[in-house]
């Protein structure tokens, strides 16, 4: 009995992952067999829905623009010891921010429309997940508790908005009026015609922009120290004079700004109008993402492109094998968010055991152990 | 528990007369380049005190957990009572009545002293027939040893002495018959160090066997039968403890001569740099812990605050740091009084000139998760030194950290290294290091030596003086009352939250003092 020495950093942000991954499909696999498809075509399938042309691909990186925002969400928040569970409501709320700049600035031109549209996002996500940051910090009632509560509030909000303010008259959805060409962010089948009809837009740039903005911040900033620190040990943040209800209501805002671009793909890139629950659960795999991702930036990428993969194969798979129905594709999707999220430790244990076997120390100890044992 | 009352009766003759509970031979360990355990040989006598003294690192524990199961050897023997075993598991240990006794407690805190005694033990499934068993074990136990306990109590409203107590009779209640104490005393106070001795004394005239591991000197003077020193992994010497003295045992742990004393001039004090008047203070659960203490701490000169742990030295540090605002009183540092205002009082503190060394490093002073360069700016990260503007200098505060490992002789000198891998001392010379190099006005010390090594105490002592005759106003509060009277200049006794005598180390003596912490006033105690 040994002590337990962790496993070398590089093996725990890729062969972990990995691990877990591949025991996601294995899984996933045996249930497409289970009803009678080949798991290895269905894999096939889902690889080239992903990848294997112009349109998959767009509709892989829009997914993926969805996960990055709401996984970023999640990490910051994460980095100082906060779990905000409702990036979901905080992205839906932030449409607003998003379409009351699109409807009143639509008939100018997007690059006046979509930074101001940006920072409108920005202003009402982050809002959304101040209160319950000024409710933790200031009143002790738990974030956990508060961000989903505010979940709800924010569905029931949305709904009476679109009926009462945001429908026009005579529509029978509850939708916004169509925003114009100048409330658009433009799509990338405007300059490549590689992506076909793939909704794919510049807000994956304004996601590239966010993994790079929320790197810095944690990593080189002063502020990011003082998140880091509160995050690891909130009495030495105390310790350092930092004020940890200041830290907590300027960190859950930038969480909730970061998950408010959600808004800005979603309503001005895709929909054009703000809808109901256009946020369709990207919140939810956020916290997925960013455990996957272990709260770094580039994790977060990988793991957003592969709920991406996932999502995209997984409609495509949807309609090559019509056996796999819609439900069947939302199992594997729990599957990997299963395995690879809520079940991230799984192989620890064994993945330690085995690489203290095989760690140069390890042998020396090894070596040690069976020379002397001989001469007493 | 059978298993070694029958081995213990069954020995042959010729062991018993020999009476070596415990014999290693050879014993090596080594973790990857780490050789922490070269060759050791070590005889126990049955029915003796043995202590075992090294600094942090020099082995011990590890040589402990090879005993208690915890580690297998690389190579070597060990006998237990003459018999060769193979120690696999702590399982093990126990059925050949070995039982450990950890530094941190490994109790359930809202189980009662009962439930804490049985469980693990338990016969059956049914918990009722081990309970009644447990509390006629524990009646018998308690006269046959002086180990009185009430059983019903709940571990966490006893004190950290009797808790100690709960350790002991869990081990005795599982048969052990040797019994291994690491650092026994870290925790406890001195009266409940007293308490612990007499125990143990009484359980060697039983005949039991009992291995203690410390770095005080003073304590295995005070109870040892022998000796073992250890240093870098190797007993270097076993002593009858009658045949030997501090000065000599300090001597072998260290590898050279060591002051045990501290040495210092007089103390010119000038003007008055930290004030405090009428402080009252609560604690967490809004429990006033300090009851109106007022006192200053003048230029040039170590106040030290003397008392048992828990009569409001914490609090009362924690409010002059600025992280616990105060019910009422003033703080005034410079002259100038502080605003308590909001939850980030410390930067204030800092700003006005005041250092914190805290009491509990790893809970407070360090994130024990970051590299070494991050903890030594914490608390000072917003100082242009670290970056101008919003920006982290990340390379400037490297640089700065590398030159004060250097200056401080932090071991591994690497500033990348993440501190929970330092040990103890060398991560209160971090602390150190980071507080002391802002050349504050005033600094406040909690516990300066807690856990460290005699030869990073040495240091830290030398360097806390050296800033006091830098002219520094230096608050220095400690358990230790050793530590307290031979380096302040002056020393405050607090009992219950209130000050309740002021003496002067060079002629109070500790008879005096240990009766003013025991609440009884300075013009009493003199009489």
């Amino acid at each position: 009995m040994s002590a337990r020495r962790p496993i070398p950093k590089w093996a725990d942000v890729t062969l972990l992952p990995a691990l877990n991954l591949a025991l996601a499909l294995v899984v996933s696999g045996l249930v497409v067999a289970m009803i009678g498809e080949n798991p290895f075509e269905a894999i096939q399938v889902i690889l080239y829905g992903a990848f294997g042309y112009g349109d998959g691909v767009g509709y892989t990186l829009y997914y993926a623009t969805n996960f990055i925002f709401t996984g970023l969400a999640v990490a910051i928040a994460a980095h100082a010891g906060l779990f905000n569970i409702g990036a979901e409501g905080q992205a839906y709320i932030a449409g607003l921010g998003a379409i009351i700049v699109a409807l009143w600035l639509d008939q100018t031109h997007w690059l006046i429309t979509v930074p101001l549209a940006i920072v409108g996002a920005a202003a009402f996500g982050g809002f959304w997940a101040f209160v319950p940051g000024y409710l933790q910090a200031k009143r002790g009632s738990h974030v956990v508790i508060t961000t989903i509560m505010f979940n709800f509030i924010a569905a029931a909000l949305m709904i009476f908005l679109l009926n009462r303010v945001f429908k026009p008259p005579g529509v029978p959805s509850l939708e916004s009026r169509i925003i114009a060409e100048g409330g658009r962010v433009p799509q990338l089948r405007q300059f490549w015609s590689y992506f076909g009809y793939s909704p794919v837009n510049l807000s994956v740039f304004l996601a590239i922009a966010a993994l790079i903005l929320v790197y810095v911040l944690v990593w080189h900033t002063k502020l990011g120290y003082a998140l880091r620190v509160m995050g690891q040990n909130p009495t030495a943040a105390r310790y350092a004079g930092m004020s940890n209800s200041r830290l907590i209501m300027i960190v859950m805002s930038i969480s909730g700004a970061l998950a408010g671009m959600v808004a800005i793909n979603q309503v001005l890139g895709v929909n054009n109008r703000l809808v109901e629950d256009f946020v369709a659960g990207y919140g939810f795999v956020g916290i997925a993402v960013a455990l996957m991702g272990r709260n770094h930036p580039i994790g977060i990428a990988l793991a957003a492109l592969l709920f991406g993969v996932l999502y995209q194969g997984g409609n495509e798979l949807q309609f090559v094998m019509p056996n796999v129905t819609k439900e069947m594709i939302v199992v594997i999707q729990a599957l990997v968010i299963l395995f690879t999220g809520a079940m991230e430790g799984l192989f620890r244990p064994s993945l330690e055991r085995t690489f203290m076997l095989f760690s140069p120390e390890r042998k020396v100890e090894a070596v040690a152990r069976n020379t002397p044992s001989t001469e007493s | 528990m059978s298993h070694s009352t029958t081995s213990v009766s069954q020995r042959p003759a010729s062991v018993a007369a020999e009476g070596w509970a415990i014999e290693l031979e050879k014993i090596n360990k080594r973790f990857g380049a780490v050789h922490a355990n070269r060759d050791i040989d070590l005889k126990v006598k049955r029915g003796t005190i043995h202590g075992i003294v090294g600094e942090n690192g020099a082995g011990k524990s590890t040589l402990m957990s090879i005993l208690y199961g915890f580690y297998t050897a690389d190579s070597g023997i060990i006998r237990v009572n003459g018999q060769q075993v193979d120690i696999t598991d702590s399982r093990h240990a126990l059925s050949l009545g070995i039982g450990m006794v950890h530094q941190h407690f490994m109790l359930v805190d809202n189980f009662s002293i009962l439930e804490n005694v049985v469980l693990g033990a338990e016969d059956s499934g049914l918990l009722a027939p081990s309970l009644s068993k447990a509390r006629a074990e524990l009646k018998r136990l308690a006269s046959e040893y002086r180990l009185d306990v009430n059983p019903d109590a709940i571990v966490e409203d006893v004190s950290v002495g009797l808790q100690q107590r709960v350790e002991i009779l869990k081990a005795l209640y599982r048969g052990a018959d040797i019994l291994i104490l690491d650092e026994p005393t870290g925790v406890l106070t001195p009266n409940e160090a007293d308490d612990l001795f007499r125990v143990l004394e009484t359980l060697r005239d039983q005949g039991k066997t009992v291995i203690i591991i410390t770095h005080k000197l003073r304590e295995i003077m005070a109870i040892t039968d022998a000796v073992s020193v250890m240093r870098q992994g190797q007993i270097v010497a076993t002593l009858e403890t009658k045949d030997t003295n501090p000065e000599q045992l300090a001597e072998l742990m260290v590898g050279r001569r060591v002051l045990l004393r501290v040495e210092k001039g007089p103390a010119s004090p000038g003007k008055v740099l930290l004030e405090v008047k009428d402080l009252v203070v609560s604690d967490d659960f809004k429990v006033p812990r300090v009851k109106s203490v007022s006192f200053s701490v003048r230029a040039g000169e170590i106040v030290g605050i003397a008392g048992v742990a828990g009569n409001g030295q914490s609090e009362l540090l924690e409010a002059i740091a600025g992280m616990r605002p105060p019910l009422l009183g003033t703080i005034a540092v410079n002259g100038q009084p502080v605003s308590f205002h909001g939850d980030n009082g410390a930067s204030r503190l800092r700003a006005a000139g005041l250092a914190h060394v805290p009491e509990d490093r790893q809970r407070m002073g360090l994130v024990t998760g970051f590299e070494e360069w991050e903890n030594a700016i914490l608390g000072y990260q917003d100082d242009p030194t670290y970056g101008k503007g919003m920006f982290l200098d990340i390379d400037a505060a490297r640089t700065q950290a590398r030159e004060r490992i250097e200056k401080f002789d932090v071991r591994p000198p690497n500033a990348r290294l993440k501190t929970a891998n330092f040990s103890g001392g060398n991560q209160q010379k971090i602390v150190l290091a980071r507080e002391m190099e802002r050349n504050p006005d005033v600094l406040i010390v909690g516990q300066p030596t807690r856990g460290v090594d005699i030869g990073a105490i040495e240091f830290i002592h030398n360097q806390i003086i050296k800033m006091r005759d830098a002219g520094k106003a230096i608050l220095v509060v400690s358990v230790e009352l050793d530590e307290i009277r031979s380096l302040a200049d002056r020393i405050l006794v607090m009992f219950d939250g209130v000050i309740v005598g002021e003496a002067d180390p060079a002629t109070a003596t500790e008879g005096e003092l240990g009766l003013m912490m025991a609440g009884i006033g300075a013009t009493e105690a003199a009489q």
